[in-house]
């Protein structure tokens, strides 16, 4: 096969041995140990505390919490994006943050407005 | 894993290092198609960050109407009676886990380990199978709904429903919910009144795009499209692993000197997983 010289055929020379890779394969099995804990904890708060009125705000912010933490350990050790370089990371990380940021306050504000005006439920599927 | 030397095929460009952006190096030190794979990945998180967030816009205006996911999705295989949300955390648990033997997959093609990718990227597909399935299963039991179905009443929309204990499960005798018209949740309506509602209305079961026994159709919609979407995000998925699968067993990328096509379809797996925990919190936990 032709190797171009003038382009990365091949990023990252990630061929390693079976000392390292035992090393690796130890690392994934632990995210995989938290993401599964994580998910034990929203489940088990899930079922005792969601219809308990006083424990919505708790449980909103903490289940969105733990989302992100879990999307963090995907993102990072599964998807490898730690090992890519920091400008790659922000390349790809910060437009997401910055647009889905936005989008999601935005939506958010404008949604509780309507649902405050909204005339009744005989027409909730006039928006 | 940081430790990783930058593999360069090109020794004459290495004095081009001192300025990686004066051209004729890859200043982000990947390769093309791995850097491509993550463009489509974020312009695919677009995608269904707004769809999750138009979701999340009427769920708002409609916050206080809106069905709780634990009394619609508690449905669990081989079991008549009800646990909420067991069998979504097992469908989340079963992507994890196959998120994972992709990533061992990875590791093996790191070092070479023909026999081992294949063996990981297996499970894969098999777990990829696994949730196709699950989903398949919980839409028929959306679809089909309760014995007892819910009324749609002469509007057209609103609809009466059973009232349901919300520790047992268990439906209370001759008790109602409607919509309250003051934003305030539901109210309970039983006796003559609920005879009243009932003579104009239909009887209806489970949910589809026009109407959803549990409540809002908008609820129903966003299920379809949000879940469905991802779903046929999984589906692709295992057949891109199954392909590639068939290039590990015929030996393409033994050839090639590297396992970076098992990297990108892997890329690929891990996003649908990611989605998945945005799905999950979304629709299943809050």
């Amino acid at each position: 096969m032709d190797v171009r010289d003038d382009v990365y055929e091949y990023s990252l020379d990630n061929h390693h041995g079976e000392t390292e890779g035992k090393k690796i394969r130890t690392l994934f099995l632990k995210v995989l140990a938290v993401l599964s804990l994580i998910t034990i904890v929203e489940v088990a708060m899930g079922m005792m505390w969601s219809r308990d009125e006083s424990m919505r705000a708790v449980l909103k912010y903490s289940f969105i919490l733990m989302t992100l933490v879990k999307a963090g350990g995907i993102t990072w050790y599964f998807m490898h994006m730690g090992d890519e370089k920091k400008t790659f990371q922000y390349v790809v990380i910060v437009p997401f943050f910055v647009m889905i940021g936005y989008l999601i306050f935005i939506a958010l504000t404008e949604a509780t407005y309507l649902g405050t005006i909204r005339p009744s439920v005989e027409n909730y599927l006039g928006f | 894993m940081a430790s990783h030397a930058v593999h360069h095929t090109a020794p004459s460009h290495s004095d081009h290092s001192a300025n990686p952006w004066g051209g004729g190096t890859s200043p982000f030190k990947i390769s093309y198609g791995k850097m491509m794979m993550w463009f489509f990945l974020l312009s695919d998180a677009f995608t269904f960050s707004g769809l999750l967030t138009a979701y999340g816009f009427m769920r708002h205006k409609y916050e206080d109407i809106w069905p709780t996911a634990g009394d619609v999705f508690t449905h669990f295989p081989f079991y008549s009676g009800h646990i909420e949300l067991a069998y979504v955390a097992f469908m989340t648990f079963i992507l994890i886990a196959s998120s994972v033997t992709m990533v061992l997959a990875v590791e093996a093609g790191h070092r070479m380990d023909r026999k081992k990718v294949q063996l990981w990227m297996v499970w894969t597909i098999v777990g990829g199978l696994i949730f196709v399935g699950s989903q398949a299963w919980e839409w028929y039991h959306f679809i089909h709904g309760t014995p007892q179905g819910a009324y749609l009443l002469a509007d057209g929309v609103t609809v009466m429903r059973h009232k349901i204990d919300p520790h047992t499960h268990v439906l209370e005798e001759g008790a109602f919910l409607v919509p309250a018209n003051d934003r305030s949740g539901f109210v309970e309506v039983a006796g003559a009144e609920a005879a009243k509602l009932k003579e104009t209305a239909t009887h209806i079961h489970g949910a589809n795009l026009k109407h959803n026994e549990y409540g809002i159709p908008l609820f129903a919609n966003f299920f379809f499209f949000i879940t469905g979407f991802h779903g046929f995000h999984v589906f692709s998925g295992v057949i891109i692993n199954f392909l590639i699968f068939l290039g590990v067993v015929n030996g393409t990328y033994e050839k090639r000197g590297h396992y970076e096509m098992v990297e990108k379809s892997g890329l690929y797996w891990h996003f649908v997983d990611l989605v998945w925990v945005f799905v999950f919190t979304f629709f299943y936990l809050l």
